[in-house]
């Protein structure tokens, strides 16, 4: 009877627990580990149809080894990583004193500007990328990573701004109004008194920006067309698949690798990409 | 040589004039900046001069682009509506707008049911829990365009992985990319696998604000879990919901990078949204005034969908 009943208890459990998470976590991972083992396997077995796809038998580093000798990954790599920290720390720096004079200072057209600003972030590029084109070129800025530097901004400032007005008004007025009235200046009140506290804040920025940045792939398709300027994700899709060879080994080598900086963010910084995704939705 | 005294005075007049000047003049901005309608405007100019020149007027021009007859290389004129007539009333511009539809409401009906079951399923007791809730969220982190190669390789003609495994339990498998509907549905796949983890991990957090007591008081009334589920934890996570599934939807509908990669809007231009076929259109073809006009055509939905989250975040 006891037995029975704890039986069906761990069985139940099993059910409505282990298995669903376990799936979930299966399914969200898969690719990855479908890149991860495609990215090792020998030629012979990537392309043998009675070879089983889910295991490699003699692994290889050959495919990591040719991204590295003879393609421009290196140089694609390093250009990711100028544009995302260039984009990303021009982001910071508009969005903060953005934020802060929506969230501190009181001046006429405030409550409209941070609303136009908000509707800035949800205009997708999709909807631009045609006519920006156009404006990069007359900015004589077409085929330059200065291009794509300029242009993130303008989709992770709105966001930047928006995430640190929350994060200015969360702070406590006191200890701005204590130096103000011990002779700080406003503007020294700001960068003093409310910018370290909101390092929280500017971190979610950071994140946020940099993922964004990292990932984007419009603009970068649509402003730059030289091989040796291109970001990963445009060259990794242009420059490794030829007319009908695709060449899966090199390319999962090259799409791991090239995950690798954000997941490693990411991974330092759950709580904070978390705290920023669900600040629109779950705080409002 | 002397120089005239007249001469002399009026330099170090001037000099002491430019030194005064900036002195008074920085106190003087210095003032300004101590208040708040002038230290306001200043602390925005940034953000508002960036967002002028490459949001404002982009949109902008792509309206008068629109409305032109402009080629890549050749200033167009004026010619009214005929981008959109003609657009409109081509076979490829018509599914694609269908397609556009299919797969925003397919795609997000989906990643709305199993983002919630999947945040059901986290916010239960197991083991490595902070590490599970962690690496699910992964598909959203990583390149979209990365892992849809993954997704390419996995829907391959010959060395689908699906396919092989189809076999072994004796179905045929289609051509993924190839064949009939299963391009689109493809396409929608890949899209609810990326885009569950948002709707699961903004589920999970507004799980996590619901007290506890409300579930303690429903259980000494008796219900169970999923009365708890259904008469707490869903109407509790409406507003969540609601501005989550408005993101998502503007997201879905101006996709670009997940099509491209995948089908590039084919086989024969049958897999296309908006995004894609505005830039065949606009860059590849060059029309820039039709690829302007068809990319436009996002704008009444995605306005729409814009206003409503204001709303509800306005409200919330």
């Amino acid at each position: 009877m006891l037995r029975g009943f704890t039986i069906r208890r761990v069985g139940g459990r099993t059910l409505t627990v282990y298995l669903p998470v376990v799936f979930i976590v299966l399914v969200m991972l898969f690719p990855f580990y479908w890149m991860l083992v495609t990215s090792l396997k020998p030629i012979q077995e990537l392309y043998n149809k009675q070879a089983s796809p889910f295991t490699v038998l003699q692994p290889t580093l050959a495919h990591y080894r040719y991204l590295f000798d003879k393609t421009l990954y290196l140089t694609w790599l390093k250009n990711t990583l100028i544009i995302t920290m260039g984009s990303t720390l021009i982001s910071i720096a508009v969005s903060i004193p953005a934020g802060y004079a929506l969230a501190r200072l009181r001046f006429p057209g405030a409550a409209t500007l941070g609303w136009l600003i908000f509707v800035t972030y949800l205009v997708p590029p999709t909807l631009l990328f045609i006519p920006m084109m156009q404006l990069v070129s007359a900015l004589g800025l077409t085929d330059t990573i200065w291009a794509l530097i300029l242009v993130y901004p303008t989709f992770l400032t709105p966001f930047g701004t928006w995430l640190l007005t929350g994060y200015f008004r969360a702070i406590p007025r006191d200890m701005e109004e204590c130096a103000l009235v011990d002779g700080c200046t406003k503007t020294g009140a700001m960068v003093r008194i409310a910018m370290p506290l909101a390092i929280p804040g500017i971190l979610s920025v950071f994140i946020f920006a940099f993922t964004l940045s990292w990932n984007e792939f419009i603009y970068a398709l649509t402003l730059v067309s030289d091989a040796s300027l291109k970001t990963v994700p445009v060259a990794v899709q242009a420059e490794l698949i030829m007319a009908d060879a695709h060449m899966w080994g090199e390319i999962m080598a090259a799409g791991l690798l090239g995950s690798i900086p954000v997941a490693l963010i990411y991974s330092f910084f759950v709580d904070y990409f978390v705290a920023g995704m669900t600040a629109g939705a779950v705080k409002g | 040589m002397t120089r005239p005294k007249g001469t002399l005075l009026l330099k170090a007049a001037a000099g002491e004039g430019v030194a005064a000047f900036p002195r008074a003049g920085l106190r003087a901005v210095a003032g300004l900046l101590e208040q708040d309608r002038f230290l306001g405007p200043a602390l925005m100019v940034p953000a508002l001069a960036g967002l002028l020149l490459f949001v404002a007027y982009p949109f902008v021009y792509g309206i008068w682009l629109a409305l032109s007859d402009s080629y890549v290389g050749r200033a167009g004129s004026f010619v009214g509506l005929q981008n959109f007539v003609q657009q409109f009333r081509d076979d490829i511009f018509q599914k694609t707008l269908a397609n556009t539809f299919e797969y925003t409401i397919v795609a997000c009906v989906f990643k709305f049911i199993f983002g919630l079951g999947m945040a059901a399923a986290l916010n239960q007791r197991y083991p490595l829990k902070r590490f599970v809730q962690a690496a699910v969220l992964l598909p959203w982190i990583i390149p979209t365009v990365l892992s849809t190669l993954a997704w390419l390789w996995m829907f391959d003609s010959t060395f689908s992985v699906f396919n092989y495994v189809l076999k072994r339990v004796g179905i045929e498998g289609p051509m993924w990319l190839g064949e009939r509907h299963w391009p689109m549905i493809s396409l929608i796949i890949v899209n609810i696998w990326r885009g569950t983890p948002f709707f699961g991990v903004c589920f999970l957090a507004g799980m996590q604000t619901i007290p506890e007591e409300l579930y303690e008081a429903a259980r000494i009334d008796g219900a169970g879990s999923w009365q708890k589920f259904w008469h707490i934890t869903f109407p509790l996570l409406i507003p969540v919901t609601t501005v989550v599934m408005l993101l998502s939807i503007i997201l879905t509908f101006a996709d670009f990078q997940l099509i491209y990669v995948l089908t590039r809007g084919g086989p024969a231009n049958s897999s296309n949204v908006l995004g894609t076929l505005a830039y065949w259109v606009g860059i590849y073809a060059g029309n820039l005034g039709g690829g302007a006009a068809v990319s436009l055509t996002m704008f009444p939905v995605l306005a729409v969908v814009i206003l409503l989250t204001l709303l509800a975040l306005r409200r919330g």
